[in-house]
């Protein structure tokens, strides 16, 4: 006589249920979902706002990462600084590379290499090889080994592009800073998520918070919208 | 028993003994260069076009307990009375326009190695004899030169060549040999019938012993090696039993040099060489279908003797009698046949194949030793490989000079303390500052045009790139000096701020000197960085 064992069938999602996985995955920073292109946009480009974006939403990286920067970006924005990074124990690797056709080829070579922690490209402008082909292929590769891959973009418009996430980044007044009422306080920016695949779209305010990126909702509060007269 | 046997002089009996058969056969060439440290830092001026004149006194020093020491000196040095081991503060109060240069010894022994394996031309076995001379067994050599005479003339001549003196000597044991290179006649050859007779009026200085037992030696009256080969070998070695160092005994050297104990040369075998050769039946244009075999078959070489390679020349022979070259540097010893080939693949287009070419080369230039090491148990690539693997990729496509990473430094100035070198290893990470450092940094930095300044601060309003900006917040000054160690007089020191604008953006910007410091005019702005 066999004996089958049936085991009960999982509950019934409720309409409850999902609205609170859908705002769990709202309030988490980008770093759970996997490993993907995305593509940060800044909106002046003498605005680190997105640069500093972008090295919160890794958050502390130990693995390698390489940081590729074309010419025009190098001479425009400046090179990266290694004593103004939040972490001081990571190894960059940066290349120094003249064209972005280069830069793409360099981004892919980092992909093959499963011991990197993240490849940080930056291009200016919209140069033709960065099309809608080469960044599907960009992601592909980042989603086959894992390895993130952040695309920052300067002085460029939001071309045809296969990122899994697009923002906008533009830097808010600080706050107040504890000690000092004249001094800048701690960095916030506006982020604004106009493409994404596996989330809805949205407009934030990103603050960095136990060194981690924190996304809340726009207020009065927080945007600062009065003007300061610190003088 | 005979009567020679029941002899009471032991030591007549012991000197009647003739020495082994071996020393007939072996023919040591030592090569002594004099001036070896000076003659070496003078090629290199040359090669670099920085030759000073001859008749300035040029002395090599070295570091020792009591200061600087003379190691070498040129010919105009010499002729004005600067000795070797003599102090350099009294040699230039001796001789004011000297010229004293640190002595790279390490470069000495690198290049004596390297004239140890050239002299290889010579004899199948050679050893370096340190600081300056070298040994070379040519035993048998001597008639494919046309003789002895013919040989060392030879040596000499090719050593002139490439610009060092020499002084040569040909003998049955090393010993002799040094000792008539260093004090016998130029270019002497000594055999086993008249190497007493040879050695005989040389001083004991020539047996290698330490100065001391030198000393002693001619306190006793022995000062010919004649005077000491005539003493009794027991009263010899009576004398100096109970001497430090048995290898320093005036009558085990003697033996030595005699050939009367074995003296072997131990020299180093020769350096592996890693080639494969691929002839081509017909010539080709294109270098690419013959790789991966070409690879295969080198990295099968390298597993065998366990290493690894780092530079590798591909050579292509052409049907016109030239050679196209191209090389390929790894940053860590690698023999994997897909990963070299990956590399050698984008190395294509340095060679111009010409009509063709008929015989392709893979050269292992350097290599080292490469042990196989398993880290992990899971199977995984180890970490360290693959990121060695995607530096040599980078490398190879733009080169070595791209790749960075940051280099340690002791600066304060901000520009000097973080800054990217080319570099294939990691750095020790620069020092954290206790101040807050902006995350981008322009190189150089950028001049700001002031509008509206403040007596106490930083501007109100500035213009940058076009921009008006005002500034909201400021936190500072922080003052940061220049290096007066390593800046130009007359380098004005930098206040630092840290502005906020009206819009947001978080500046960095510093003033270049003070109102009034007397090294400039107005002090002007300048733009540094960009913070998050």
């Amino acid at each position: 006589m066999e004996i089958l064992l049936k085991s009960a069938p999982p509950p019934l999602k409720t309409k409850l249920d999902t609205l609170r996985t859908r705002s769990r995955r709202l309030e988490t920073p980008t770093q759970s979902q996997p490993a993907t292109l995305i593509e940060v946009f800044s909106s002046a480009p003498t605005d680190g706002a997105a640069t500093g974006f972008t090295l919160a939403s890794l958050g502390h990286i130990t693995k390698p990462v390489l940081w590729i920067q074309d010419h025009l970006s190098r001479r425009e924005c400046g090179q990266p600084y290694f004593q103004g990074l939040p972490y001081k124990d990571n190894d960059i690797l940066y290349l120094e590379i003249s064209r972005p056709k280069d830069a793409l080829c360099a981004a892919e070579e980092g992909l093959r290499c499963h011991s990197l922690g993240a490849v940080i490209t930056e291009i200016w402008g919209n140069p033709n090889v960065v099309d809608f082909t080469a960044t599907k292929r960009l992601a592909l590769r980042a989603e086959a080994s894992r390895v993130p891959i952040w695309f920052l973009r300067h002085a460029a418009e939001a071309d045809l592009s296969a990122a899994r996430e697009r923002w906008r980044l533009s830097s808010l007044p600080s706050h107040r800073h504890p000690y000092d009422m004249r001094a800048p306080g701690a960095e916030i920016w506006k982020a604004h998520l106009f493409r994404a695949r596996w989330r809805p779209t949205g407009e934030w305010v990103a603050s960095v918070e136990q060194g981690r990126l924190h996304l809340q909702y726009a207020t009065e509060h927080n945007t600062h919208q009065l003007a300061i007269n610190a003088l | 028993m005979k009567r020679e046997d029941q002899l009471p002089d032991l030591a007549q009996r012991l000197s009647r003994q003739t020495a082994p058969h071996s020393i007939k056969e072996r023919r040591i060439l030592a090569v002594h260069l004099p001036e070896f440290a000076i003659e070496r830092w003078q090629i290199w001026c040359a090669r670099h076009a920085s030759t000073l004149p001859e008749e300035l006194p040029v002395a090599l020093a070295v570091d020792t307990a009591h200061g600087p020491v003379v190691h070498a000196t040129n010919r105009a040095a010499a002729i004005a009375g600067v000795r070797r081991h003599a102090r350099i503060v009294d040699m230039r109060a001796l001789c004011p326009e000297l010229k004293v240069e640190y002595a790279d010894t390490v470069g000495d022994e690198k290049l004596l190695e390297n004239l140890t394996f050239w002299s290889r031309q010579w004899g199948p076995w050679s050893v370096a004899d340190a600081p300056d001379g070298l040994f070379c067994d040519t035993s048998g050599v001597a008639h494919l030169h046309g003789g002895e005479d013919r040989l060392l003339r030879n040596v000499e001549e090719r050593f002139s060549k490439i610009g060092f003196q020499t002084q040569l000597a040909l003998a049955p044991t090393p010993g002799a040999a040094w000792a008539l290179a260093h004090y016998g006649p130029v270019r002497s050859i000594a055999t086993s019938a008249n190497l007493m007779r040879m050695l005989a009026p040389l001083p004991v200085a020539a047996l290698r012993l330490s100065p001391k037992t030198v000393t002693t030696l001619q306190r006793l009256g022995l000062k010919t090696i004649g005077a000491l080969a005539d003493v009794p070998r027991i009263a010899l070695a009576r004398r100096f039993r109970d001497h430090a160092d048995p290898s320093d005994t005036p009558l085990h050297r003697l033996d030595l040099t005699l050939g009367r104990q074995a003296d072997p040369l131990n020299a180093q075998a020769d350096p592996i060489r890693f080639v494969t050769t691929e002839n081509l039946t017909e010539p080709a244009l294109d270098p690419a279908p013959y790789l991966p075999d070409l690879c295969q078959k080198l990295c099968v070489q390298l597993a065998r003797s366990q290493h690894g390679v780092r530079r590798l020349r591909l050579s292509a022979y052409r049907t016109d009698g030239m050679v196209a070259t191209s090389f390929l540097t790894t940053a860590q010893p690698s023999n994997n046949p897909e990963h070299l080939h990956s590399l050698l693949l984008g190395k294509l287009d340095h060679i111009d194949p010409g009509f063709g070419f008929d015989v392709l080369t893979l050269t292992a230039e350097s290599t080292e030793n490469l042990d196989i090491v398993q880290t992990r148990l899971d199977g995984n690539p180890d970490d360290g490989t693959e990121l060695a693997r995607l530096i040599d990729r980078l490398a190879a496509r733009f080169g070595p000079n791209k790749l960075q990473r940051v280099a340690l430094s002791g600066s304060h100035i901000p520009e000097r303390a973080a800054n990217w070198h080319p570099a294939p290893q990691r750095y020790a990470s620069p020092l954290p500052s206790t101040q807050r450092r902006p995350i981008r940094i322009f190189a150089p930095p950028e001049e700001i045009r002031v509008l509206y300044a403040v007596p106490e601060g930083p501007p109100a309003k500035f213009i940058w790139r076009r921009v008006t900006h005002r500034v909201i917040r400021f936190a500072g000054p922080e003052r940061v000096a220049p290096e007066w160690w390593h800046d130009r007089p007359g380098t004005r020191l930098r206040d630092y701020y840290h502005i906020e604008t009206e819009t947001g953006r978080r500046l960095w910007i510093y003033r270049n000197g003070l109102h009034g410091d007397g090294r400039g005019g107005e002090p002007s702005w300048f733009l540094h960085g960009v913070f998050a």
